[in-house]
């Protein structure tokens, strides 16, 4: 526009040629990128193709894994104990609300939801994806279900989702054995096989549940599924079938166990028992009283029963009869006297002078009988039939220390049973080796005559205790306690046997040694002046026991203990141990009554009660 | 008044007279023709991509109609009734970029629609077509090659509406706009010297527009560009699912209907920008090049009917609007297959949508005046 006059006078032959010439420069330029353009999808697809196919078959195919279904757990006589049944869980898919959180509040007004819950919901829902169902609820009764479904119209994104739960039909039945299921926890989670539990989100956490946890679990399935971009499946096909878990039978039988229970209820103590086939070391009762409902477990217990729980004074979460560790009291003098037979220290026959107390040379100090009076001439029958303890005192001096020890760790005291559930404590057998290590102190003979009586610091599991009675019934054969009694493939009537698993056999110098104990201690329930002669009215069958009771306060030298005084918590615990019948041993049996106070009066009546519940129906 | 074929067999046989009635109509042949083929594709691609929504078909279908119709009614219009026009419409265009700026409905976060009471419009698409015709009124009345100083005033002119459609922000159609305020310049004759210099004032011109002309969002995209495997499910995340998608058709495709990456939802916006990566997975490498192939006939007649037309402003506008129209499909099917960063660029007349289809049919009916205009003089 510079030269005005241009304007008229355009070269346009000029022009044209510039215009043409561009314009082939443009065709050339529109032909390179098109080059391009076809290069780089030959690139794609055909160099490349491969390497993209096998990317888009992996962005629409995925292997899911399927849960196995657990194994069912039954009692010896194949009464149910834990099953999977269809829980009616309240799930959200928050993609398909309006408002999710309108729909969390007015959920609320129709059934309870705890705030535990809605925090749980609220943290999951940070973590999945928009359109899985998020669980809100777990459990939903008949009744709440029910007001679900008929207002679901209303409710778009809610609904109800039906899963296989573990049950527990006997409740809080024999829950410290059974053990219970939990959701899988982190630290589980780093020690599980991951792809094995890839479909499952519980896990066994103690009991039998836990200790059989590999064969009950079974093995996951996997199922191949198309997914969209969001992961959201639209076919599925199977590839391997998940392989259910085994089931188990457990060598309790439920009924003996329920009238153990209930023994103990009635008679409003804590405590434990533990009842062992002899024969074969199989558990057929396993009590811990108080107990717990192991169905609170399993989708995830709420705060406040769980603090209530824990914190009880009862302890019902603890397993007192694989864990509690208890003085064994006057339950152990069958033993020492066994041992002191089979050390030659004593006859059976023959007898020393009981006045009520004892003293040991250059001391002062009176080692006090229960009874106040004293036993009078004592042998090692009348001995052990009226608990005489000035006779143990001796007995215990004249054994020392070292010897007891390793007497009684022929019988397992002070170690581990080996019982097939896991956390078993391993009690306490003194020795002077273990009192150096433990407290860098010498032993003292008083520390003896106590270790005589079964107190000091030797300490007992029931479990051990009803251990080593099995074994002294079956003269000194030792089976390795087992809660398991078979496995069954699902879905077929035969099961395997497991077998007993033998240990070994406490050597014997004499049977008669042997003998003349078990003979005392039928005395004990069968005799006069036996300690335990209150459980055998109408009994139909012989029984051997001894009672004991263990000290849980100390009583001053010359304090007299009175019962009544004394608070119940600081009562000394009632034990009691035996076996029956006498000639031909099917049952020994443990017990330990807390703050009970006296062995004969509580412990042994509850015994009773089992060996009948065990053997009157074997008889039948 | 009806315009007569160069051509030296005019008046022989029968398929010529037929064309000759429809170029009386101002109808380009070859170039409807072409056009036709390239919608059917289109429309079969969308049926598939859509998963078979008749309605959305429906709607395209719809869509194309007007389309072609603006497309009649502007091939009757004389490219000196445009020229005319030209300074006009770019004043109109350029107030409604303006407004729309200052009352401008917003949506997916950019600002592009002028609510004119009884539709929705995007002045931005008047623009795509009122700036190429004002540079080619422009420049057809000066003297070729362009002078420093017209082109100066010229780069102010392209930078006008190119900022203030960048500003929406819509840097897919910005990017549109100014090539082809560009390739007006280039083929009027815009000396090398000043291309060469262009070219590398270019490097600080970007670092600038970098750090002070790019939204964030516009950065990620560039960067995901240059690295989609490191933000494989955020940016990244269409750009390799789009390559899955062309990648796994392979030479035949999977097949019509058939595509996993579109069907089972991986492929991201598939019925509008990556519809040709819905299209390459169903029909592979060969439907890829047909398609190709269909695009250039379409840019071939486009050039053809460029060369041939008779004045300045003729010949520089159809041959803007024909290299824009392969500059769209470049930038799509580049991004597509990951050959330049994501802009919202969709593929001409083949991806689901309406204004740009307007914008471009009605670029090809300027063309079709152009063709159908001329006069019988030697050139």
């Amino acid at each position: 526009m510079a030269r005005h006059s241009s304007l008229t006078i355009k070269d346009h032959f000029r022009e044209t040629h510039l215009f043409q010439q561009r314009l082939l420069v443009m065709t050339i330029f529109v032909i390179v990128l098109l080059g391009v353009l076809i290069a780089r999808l030959f690139f794609l697809q055909i160099i490349d193709h491969e390497h993209y196919t096998t990317l888009s078959e992996e962005n629409r195919l995925d292997i899911l894994p399927i849960a196995p279904i657990r194994g069912l757990i039954y009692d010896r006589n194949g009464i149910l104990l834990a099953q999977n049944v269809p829980s009616f869980a309240l799930q959200i898919i928050p993609e398909r609300t309006k408002d999710t959180n309108q729909t969390l509040l007015e959920l609320k007004k129709l059934i309870s939801i705890s705030d535990d819950e809605v925090e749980r919901f609220n943290t999951l829902r940070k973590k999945k994806r928009r359109f899985e169902g998020i669980t809100l609820r777990y459990r939903l009764n008949p009744t709440e279900r029910a007001k679900i479904a008929v207002n679901l119209d209303r409710f778009p994104g809610v609904k109800i989702a039906a899963e296989l739960t573990r049950e527990y039909p006997k409740g809080k039945l024999a829950s410290h054995a059974i053990g219970y299921m939990g959701r899988i926890n982190e630290q589980e989670l780093t020690r599980l096989d991951i792809s094995r539990y890839s479909a499952t989100k519980h896990i066994g956490k103690v009991g039998v549940e836990r200790a059989y946890e590999d064969i009950l679990h079974g093995e996951v399935g996997f199922e191949r599924v198309e997914t969209n971009s969001q992961g959201r499946i639209l076919t599925s096909t199977p590839e391997v079938d998940p392989k259910p878990g085994k089931d188990l039978y457990m060598t309790i039988d439920i009924n003996v166990q329920e009238k153990a229970e209930q023994a103990f209820k009635e008679s409003e103590n804590n405590g434990a028992l533990v009842a062992i086939d002899p024969n074969n070391g199989e558990v057929l009762a396993f009590v811990s009283m108080p107990t717990f409902d192991p169905n609170l477990f399993v989708n995830g217990i709420d705060r406040k029963t769980y603090k209530a729980l824990s914190t009880s004074p009862d302890r019902p979460l603890f397993n007192r009869a694989l864990r509690g560790q208890y003085p064994p009291g006057s339950t152990l003098k069958p033993f020492i006297a066994l041992a002191g037979l089979e050390y030659n220290l004593i006859m059976g026959n023959e007898e020393i002078k009981c006045p009520g107390y004892y003293r040991l040379k250059n001391d002062d100090r009176k080692y006090r009988d229960w009874k106040k009076h004293g036993h009078g001439e004592t042998d090692m029958s009348k001995a052990i039939v009226q608990s005489c303890d000035v006779y143990f005192y001796d007995l215990a001096l004249q054994l020392k220390i070292d010897r007891m020890h390793d007497y009684l760790a022929r019988f397992g005291l002070g170690q581990t049973t080996g019982i097939d559930i896991r956390g078993e404590a391993p009690g306490l057998l003194p020795s002077k080796a273990w009192k150096r290590k433990a407290y860098n102190l010498p032993w003292f003979p008083g520390e003896t005559l106590i270790t005589g009586i079964g107190q000091g610091f030797t300490l007992t599991t029931p479990l051990q205790l009803s251990h080593i009675t099995a074994t002294l019934s079956n003269f000194g054969r030792i089976y390795k306690p087992r809660i398991i009694h078979a496995i069954g493939e699902p879905g077929f009537e035969e099961v395997t046997i497991q077998k007993p698993r033998f240990v070994g056999i406490v050597d014997k110098k004499n049977p008669d040694h042997w003998t003349s104990i078990t003979n005392a201690m039928t005395k004990v329930v069968h005799g006069v002046y036996g300690t335990a002669r209150g459980i055998n009215r109408d009994l139909t069958y012989k029984a051997a026991g001894k009672t004991g009771t263990a000290q849980v306060f100390g009583i001053k030298e010359d304090e007299e203990y009175d019962e009544e005084k004394i608070a119940k918590k600081l009562r000394d615990h009632a034990l009691f141990i035996g076996y029956a019948p006498i000639d031909e041993p099917k049952i020994a049996i443990a017990v330990i009554v807390e703050n009970g106070g006296s062995g004969g009066a509580v412990a042994a009546p509850i015994a009773r009660k089992v060996m009948d519940a065990y053997l009157v129906k074997e008889q039948k | 008044m009806p315009g007569f074929s160069k051509s030296e067999f005019a008046d022989t046989t029968r398929i010529k007279a037929g064309r000759r009635i429809l170029h009386g109509f101002h109808i380009d042949l070859p170039l409807l023709v072409s056009l036709l083929v390239l919608v059917v594709v289109g429309i079969l691609v969308l049926y598939s991509a859509s998963e078979q929504d008749n309605k959305l078909v429906e709607q395209q279908l719809i869509r194309l109609a007007i389309a072609f119709v603006v497309m009649f009614v502007i091939a009757q219009l004389s490219p000196d009734t445009l020229r005319y026009w030209s300074p006009w419409l770019f004043i109109i265009s350029l107030i409604m970029l303006i407004a729309v700026l200052l009352f401008g409905e917003e949506g997916k976060g950019a600002q592009r629609w002028l609510n004119l009471g009884f539709f929705t419009f995007q002045p931005s698409e008047l623009m795509k077509l009122a700036l190429p015709m004002l540079l080619a009124w422009y420049l057809s009345e000066a003297h070729l090659p362009p002078k420093f100083k017209q082109v100066i005033l010229v780069l102010l002119i392209i930078l006008l509406p190119t900022i203030l459609v960048a500003r929406q922000p819509d840097l897919g159609t910005s990017l549109l706009l100014a090539s082809s305020g560009i390739f007006v310049l280039f083929l009027a004759g815009l000396r090398w010297f000043y291309i060469v210099l262009s070219f590398i004032l270019l490097i600080p011109a970007s670092l600038v527009l970098w750090f002070y002309g790019m939204h964030d969002y516009q950065r990620t995209r560039v960067l995901t560009f240059l690295n989609p495997e490191s933000d494989p499910l955020g940016s990244g995340y269409h750009i390799i699912q789009s390559s899955i998608a062309i990648g796994s058709g392979g030479l035949y495709g999977k097949g019509w209907l058939n595509g996993t990456q579109s069907h089972l939802d991986f492929l991201p916006e598939r019925k509008t920008d990556f519809i040709f990566s819905a299209f390459s997975e169903e029909f592979g490498l060969i439907g890829a090049v047909i398609l190709l192939f269909i695009y250039g006939i379409i840019i071939a007649r486009g050039l053809i009917i460029a060369a041939q037309a008779q004045d300045t402003f003729s010949r520089l506008l159809a041959g803007s609007i024909i290299i824009t129209f392969f500059i769209y499909v470049f930038i799509n099917i580049g991004m597509v297959s990951g050959l330049l960063p994501v802009v919202g660029i969709p593929l001409p007349l083949v991806s689901f949508g309406g204004t740009s289809m307007v914008t471009l049919c009605a670029g090809f009916g300027i063309l079709m005046s152009i063709q159908t205009h001329r006069k019988l003089i030697a050139s």
